[in-house]
C-alpha cells in the first residue's frame, strides 16, 4: 500500500520534481470505424500546473472530450485509438505504462466528473456505496470505515443529512445534488488533477454557478489542477488561467484565458463570443456562427473553418494555416490573427 | 419454442439505452445521409443472415402454393404393402405407417405450416394495430381497459391456453380452428409493441401540429403515427410466423392442433412418435422442414432488426 | 418498496380474477354442450353427465357458477375426472415430479445461459460470441419436440449416456428431458444477457467505473452484471410459462409422470376436465411465479419501485 499511497512515485516510478503537474504534447486520437478513419483529436498540446485551471473549449465534435479520455486512458479501443503524442503527469510518460499500472493513476491522482451525472452513475447502487467503492478497491480500507469515508465526504460537497442521503440511489437525487455526489467521488482520494468534462451543462443556471463555485472552494483547499471541459465562454473567464480553444480536432487558439476572452486572435472564438450575451460588451444583437462543423471523416484541406469564416480568402483553401504567435504565450492557427485581433481592440 | 411469451424478448428490453459520451460526440459529425429504410436496405442487401433467409422463405412459400413443382406423388395415394418402408430412390423419404410417400407427405405439409403462420400473424397484427393505435393515442380510459384486457391475456400461455380452448370449444378441429386460437391467444405481444410505439410518437412536434391544424385524429394515427411504429412491428411479425408455425406443430403434437386426415409437420412428428426407434425418418424428416421454416423466419426477423434498429448495430 | 408491492398486489386481483374467468367462460360458457366438448368422441352415460352437471353447477347462471369454481378453487379444489376422481389427487401425485425436471431444467438455463451470454458479450463480434449467436438461433428454431425426440435418440438410445425413458434411475432420469426442456430458454437467456450487457457496458455509467480505476473484471462483474441482469429476471417470469408448455410436450416425449404427462394423458383418454383443472393449475402457479419475480425485480432495480 505504500507505494500507492506515495505521491512521489507514479505507478512506482519517480517523478520529476521539476516537471509541470500534466503536459500533453502533439496528442493524436483516431477512431477507426466502418466508414472511415475519424482523427478526432489532431495535434493537442497544453500544460497544466498545480492549482491552475485549464480549459479545453469547443463545440460537440470538436475532440475536447475525446482529448480528456485519452488523458484518463479510457478511451474504447477499438475504435478508438491514441497514435501519438505525449501525456506527462508529473513527468512521468503515461502513454508508456501499462494497463495495469494506468488504471492505479485513474481515480487516485488523476480523476474525471461527466456532463449528465444520472446517467454516470451506476443507477443500481446507493450513491454512499459508490463512493465507498474507491477506498475499498484502491486503498483496501474495510467496507465501514469506507462508508464513514464516503459520508465525510458527502458533507464536504456540502450534501445535506449526508448519513441518510448515502443509502440513496442516484435517481433519488436533484441534479445538482447528483453532480456532487460526482465530485464527491472523484475528490475521494485526493487527486492531483480532476477532469471535469461539461460538469453543469446538464443543470440550471443557478445550479450551474454553485457547482462552479464548489469546484473552485475545492480546488482552493487541495491545491488540484482542474481540466475543464466546456463550450461555455462563459464559464472559462471566470475559472480558466488557461484557455485551449478546438475545432474539428485541432487547437485554433491558445493562451492564458483573459487575453484570449478579451482579444480573440481566431474568427472562431470570435465566433463563440459574438453568440455569447454579455454585459461587458454592448452589442446590438447576437450573432451565431453560421452553418455547421465539418464531417470529421472528409475534412477539406486547408482551414478547417474556412466554410464558416467570414475572413476567409483563397490562401484558406489551400494552406492549413499553422500556429502564429500573438504575444508570446498566446496562439492563433488563422492566416489573418492581426485582422480578427483588431476586431477586439477598440472595445 | 412455441410460447407466445418468448416472443416479447425480440422487442426492446426494458434496460435504459444510454448513449455514451462518444456517440453523442459523434453522432452529428458521421451522420449519412438516406432514410432510414434506404439505409436499411443497403444493409440488408450484404447481410448473408438476409440472404440465406429469404431464399429459404421464397423456397417455402412456393413449397407451399405449388407442391407439385417439387414432387409428382400424391401425398394420399398411399399402399399399405408399402408401409414403413426406408427411404430410396423411389421414395426420397420413405413411407410412412400408411404407406404414404413421405417425401410428398412433407413437401405438402408446407402448405398448413405457412398458412397458419401467415394468417395468424396477419390478423393478430391487424387486432393488435387497431387495437394498440387506439390504445396509445387515446390514452385515458380506452387504454386502461384494453391495457387490463392485455395484462389478462398475458397471463395465460399460448400452449396452455391453446389446449384448453382446442379441447373444450371444439369437437372437430380443422386449420380454421387451430389458426382461430393462435389468434386469440396471439395478439396481446404485438398490441404492447404498437401501443408504446405510438405513445412515444404521439409526444412529437409534428403531432402536436397536426392537430393543432385540425388533422382528424384517424387520419393522423394513419398518415403521422403509425409509419413510425412499423419497424418494430416488421421485424415482430416475420418472427411471429416462425413462432405461430411451431406453435401449431406442437398443439398438433400433443393431440390438440390438427387432425388426420390434415397433412402437417406437428401431426406427422405425432404420429411417429412411437416409432422412432424403428423408423426414425418419419420423424427426422418433417423435423428438419419445420425447423428449417421456423429457422428461415427468425433468422429474417434477427437481421431485419439488425437493419432497422440502429442502437443495436 | 412497500407501495409498490402493495400496488403491484392491486394489480395482480383484476388479472388473478379476468384470467380464471378467461379460461372459465371458454371451456363452459361457450355456446354448445361443453359436456359433449370435453368428452371429446366418448359418448358419456346419462348418470355421468348429471354428475357433471352437478359437479360444476351447470344449471346455475354463469356468474354462480364461477363463484362456487372459484371458492373450490380457493380450496384447493380443481374438479374431477368423469370417474369422479378428484383432480387434486392427482396434482399431489403428479406434482412434485414436474417440480424436481421443472428446477433441474431452469437451473441449468439460469446458470448456463447468463455464463455463455457475458462470454459472447464481452468480446462483441469474437469467434464465442459469433459461436453462441449461431447455436442459440439454431437452438431456438428447432421445435422442443423435435430437439426432445433428436436427443432422446442420439444421447440416450445411439450412446446410451443417458437413460431413454422413465424415471427409475432417480435424478439421473431426469437430467436428459431437463436439459431438453432448458435448452430453449437457454438460448434465450444467453441472447438476452448478451444484448443487455452491450447494451450497459455503452453506458455512461461504465465509463465513470472505469474513470474510478476499477479492473475490467469489476467494472463488467459487479456494475454492469448487475443492471444487466434486470431484463433477464424479467424474462425468466414469463419464461416459466413456456416452462410449463414445454414440460408437457418433455414429460410427454420421455415418459416421465409429472403434470405434463398427466395433460397430455388427460387429452388421449379425452378426460376434459382433468386437463382443464390442470390447465388452470398451472395458469395460478404460473401467475404467482410473476408476481414473485416482480418483487425480485424491484430488489434488482431500485428505480421501479419509486415508478
Amino acid at each position: 500500500m505504500a507505494t500507492t499511497l506515495s505521491r512521489d512515485a507514479v505507478a512506482g516510478r519517480p517523478v520529476d520534481p521539476a516537471a509541470p503537474l500534466l503536459v500533453v504534447e502533439d496528442l493524436h486520437v483516431e477512431f477507426r470505424i466502418e466508414a472511415g478513419t475519424v482523427r478526432a483529436v489532431n495535434g493537442l498540446s497544453y500544460t497544466l500546473r498545480r492549482g491552475e485551471t485549464v480549459a479545453i473549449l469547443g463545440e460537440s465534435g470538436s475532440g475536447k472530450s475525446v482529448s480528456a479520455q485519452a488523458v484518463m486512458g479510457i478511451i474504447d479501443s477499438p475504435p478508438g485509438f491514441v497514435t501519438g503524442g505525449s501525456v506527462r503527469f508529473r513527468g512521468v510518460e503515461l502513454l508508456d505504462l501499462s494497463e495495469a499500472d494506468r488504471r492505479r493513476v485513474r481515480g487516485d491522482r488523476i480523476a474525471m466528473i461527466f456532463q449528465d451525472a444520472l446517467t454516470a452513475l451506476n443507477p443500481v447502487f446507493p450513491v454512499g456505496w459508490q463512493i465507498a467503492e474507491m477506498f475499498r478497491m484502491h486503498r483496501g480500507v474495510p467496507r465501514k470505515e469506507a462508508r464513514e469515508k464516503a459520508i465525510e465526504l458527502m458533507e464536504r460537497v456540502k450534501i445535506p443529512s449526508a448519513r441518510t442521503r448515502a443509502g440513496s440511489y442516484p435517481h433519488e437525487f436533484s441534479g445538482g445534488m447528483r453532480q456532487r455526489v460526482m465530485i464527491a467521488m472523484a475528490l475521494s482520494l485526493d487527486p492531483e488533477i480532476l477532469i471535469a468534462d461539461e460538469p453543469t451543462t446538464a443543470l440550471d443556471v443557478t445550479v450551474q454557478a454553485q457547482i462552479m463555485a464548489l469546484l473552485a472552494e475545492l480546488q482552493q483547499q487541495t491545491g488540484m489542477g482542474l481540466i475543464l471541459i466546456t463550450h461555455d465562454l462563459g464559464v472559462v473567464a471566470e475559472v480558466a488561467d488557461q484557455v485551449v480553444v478546438m475545432y474539428a480536432g485541432r487547437e485554433v487558439e491558445k493562451g492564458p484565458s483573459l487575453p484570449v476572452y478579451h482579444r480573440p486572435a481566431h474568427p472562431y472564438t470570435l465566433g463563440l463570443m459574438d453568440s455569447l450575451p454579455r454585459r461587458d460588451v454592448h452589442t446590438e444583437r447576437l450573432r451565431p456562427i453560421k452553418g455547421s462543423p465539418p464531417d470529421l471523416l472528409a475534412i477539406p484541406p486547408g482551414c478547417p473553418f474556412r466554410p464558416r469564416c467570414p475572413y476567409a480568402r483563397d490562401i484558406c483553401a489551400a494552406e492549413e494555416p499553422p500556429l502564429a504567435a500573438v504575444t508570446s504565450e498566446h496562439v492563433s492557427a488563422c492566416h489573418f490573427w492581426e485582422e480578427v485581433s483588431r476586431e477586439r481592440a477598440g472595445a | 419454442m412455441s410460447d407466445r411469451d418468448r416472443e416479447r424478448l425480440f422487442t426492446s428490453s426494458p434496460a435504459p439505452v444510454v448513449a455514451s459520451f462518444e456517440e453523442l460526440e459523434a453522432e452529428p459529425i458521421i451522420r449519412r445521409e438516406g432514410s432510414l429504410y434506404a439505409d436499411a436496405w443497403r444493409q440488408l442487401r450484404r447481410r448473408p443472415m438476409f440472404i440465406i433467409s429469404g431464399v429459404l422463405i421464397v423456397i417455402l412459400a412456393v413449397m407451399a402454393i405449388w407442391p407439385g413443382l417439387f414432387t409428382r406423388a400424391d401425398p394420399r395415394a398411399c399402399n399399405l404393402a408399402d408401409s414403413l418402408l426406408r427411404p430410396s430412390s423411389e421414395h426420397w423419404f420413405g413411407t410412412d405407417v400408411q404407406g404414404c410417400d413421405y417425401y410428398a407427405r412433407t413437401i405438402w405439409g408446407a402448405r398448413v405450416s405457412i398458412t397458419i403462420g401467415v394468417l395468424v400473424t396477419a390478423c393478430s397484427t391487424l387486432i393488435a394495430v387497431l387495437l394498440g393505435s387506439m390504445a396509445g393515442y387515446y390514452g385515458g380510459w380506452v387504454d386502461t381497459v384494453i391495457a387490463r384486457l392485455t395484462d389478462i391475456w398475458f397471463a395465460i400461455p399460448t400452449i396452455l391456453g391453446g389446449i384448453v380452448i382446442l379441447r373444450s370449444v371444439f369437437s372437430t378441429r380443422g386449420l380454421l380452428q387451430v389458426s382461430l386460437v393462435l389468434i386469440v391467444l396471439g395478439w396481446p405481444t404485438m398490441l404492447r409493441l404498437v401501443r408504446s410505439a405510438v405513445m412515444a410518437t404521439k409526444e412529437m412536434d409534428y403531432v402536436d401540429a397536426a392537430r393543432a391544424l385540425g388533422v382528424r385524429n384517424f387520419r393522423i394515427i394513419r398518415r403521422h403515427i403509425l409509419p413510425n411504429a412499423v419497424a418494430p412491428v416488421i421485424v415482430y411479425a416475420t418472427i411471429t410466423v416462425g413462432v405461430i408455425i411451431s406453435a401449431e406443430a406442437a398443439l398438433s403434437f400433443l393431440g390438440v392442433g390438427l387432425q388426420l386426415p390434415a397433412i402437417s409437420w406437428g401431426l406427422m412428428i405425432s404420429v411417429a412418435q412411437n416409432r422412432i426407434l424403428t423408423a426414425p425418418h418419419l420423424l427426422l424428416f418433417p423435423g428438419a422442414f419445420l425447423s428449417v421454416t421456423v429457422f428461415s423466419f427468425i433468422l429474417m426477423g434477427d437481421a431485419l432488426r439488425d437493419a432497422l434498429d440502429p442502437r443495436l448495430r | 418498496m412497500g407501495r409498490y408491492l402493495i400496488r403491484r398486489l392491486l394489480q395482480f386481483i383484476p388479472v388473478f380474477f379476468g384470467a380464471t374467468l378467461l379460461i372459465f367462460i371458454m371451456v363452459w360458457a361457450i355456446p354448445g354442450d361443453p359436456i359433449a366438448a370435453l368428452a371429446g368422441d366418448r359418448v358419456l352415460p346419462e348418470q355421468v353427465v348429471q354428475q357433471i352437471r352437478d359437479r360444476y353447477n351447470l344449471d346455475d347462471p354463469l356468474i354462480v357458477q364461477y363463484g362456487k369454481y372459484m371458492g373450490g378453487v380457493f380450496q384447493g379444489d380443481f374438479g374431477e375426472d368423469f370417474r369422479g376422481r378428484p383432480v387434486t389427487d392427482l396434482l399431489g401425485q403428479r406434482l412434485p415430479i414436474t417440480v424436481r425436471l421443472a428446477l433441474l431444467a431452469f437451473g441449468f438455463e439460469v446458470v448456463l445461459g447468463i455464463i455463455a451470454g457475458i462470454l459472447a458479450g464481452v468480446r462483441k463480434g469474437g469467434f464465442v460470441d459469433n459461436l453462441v449467436l449461431i447455436s442459440t438461433l439454431v437452438v431456438i428454431a428447432i421445435p422442443i419436440f423435435v430437439l426432445g425426440f433428436l436427443a432422446q435418440l442420439l444421447l440416450g438410445v445411439r450412446f446410451g449416456w443417458f437413460p431413454v425413458s422413465g424415471v427409475q434411475h432417480g435424478l439421473y432420469s431426469y437430467l436428459l428431458p431437463a436439459m431438453v426442456l432448458g435448452s430453449v430458454s437457454l438460448a434465450y437467456i444467453a441472447r438476452l444477457t448478451r444484448t443487455s450487457l452491450i447494451e450497459n457496458l455503452r453506458a455512461d455509467y461504465v465509463r465513470t467505473a472505469t474513470a474510478k480505476g476499477l479492473s475490467r473484471r469489476r467494472v463488467v462483474g459487479i456494475h454492469t452484471f448487475r443492471n444487466s441482469m434486470i431484463p433477464v429476471v424479467t424474462f425468466l417470469a414469463i419464461d416459466l410459462g413456456s416452462l410449463m408448455g414445454g414440460a408437457i410436450i418433455t414429460e410427454t416425449i420421455f415418459n416421465i409422470p409429472g403434470l405434463g404427462r398427466a395433460v397430455f394423458e388427460g387429452v388421449q383418454r379425452q378426460e376434459g376436465t382433468v386437463v382443464v383443472g390442470i390447465v388452470t393449475f398451472l395458469v395460478l402457479v404460473y401467475m404467482m411465479a410473476n408476481l414473485l419475480v416482480d418483487v425480485l425485480y424491484a430488489v434488482l432495480d431500485p428505480r421501479i419501485r419509486y415508478e
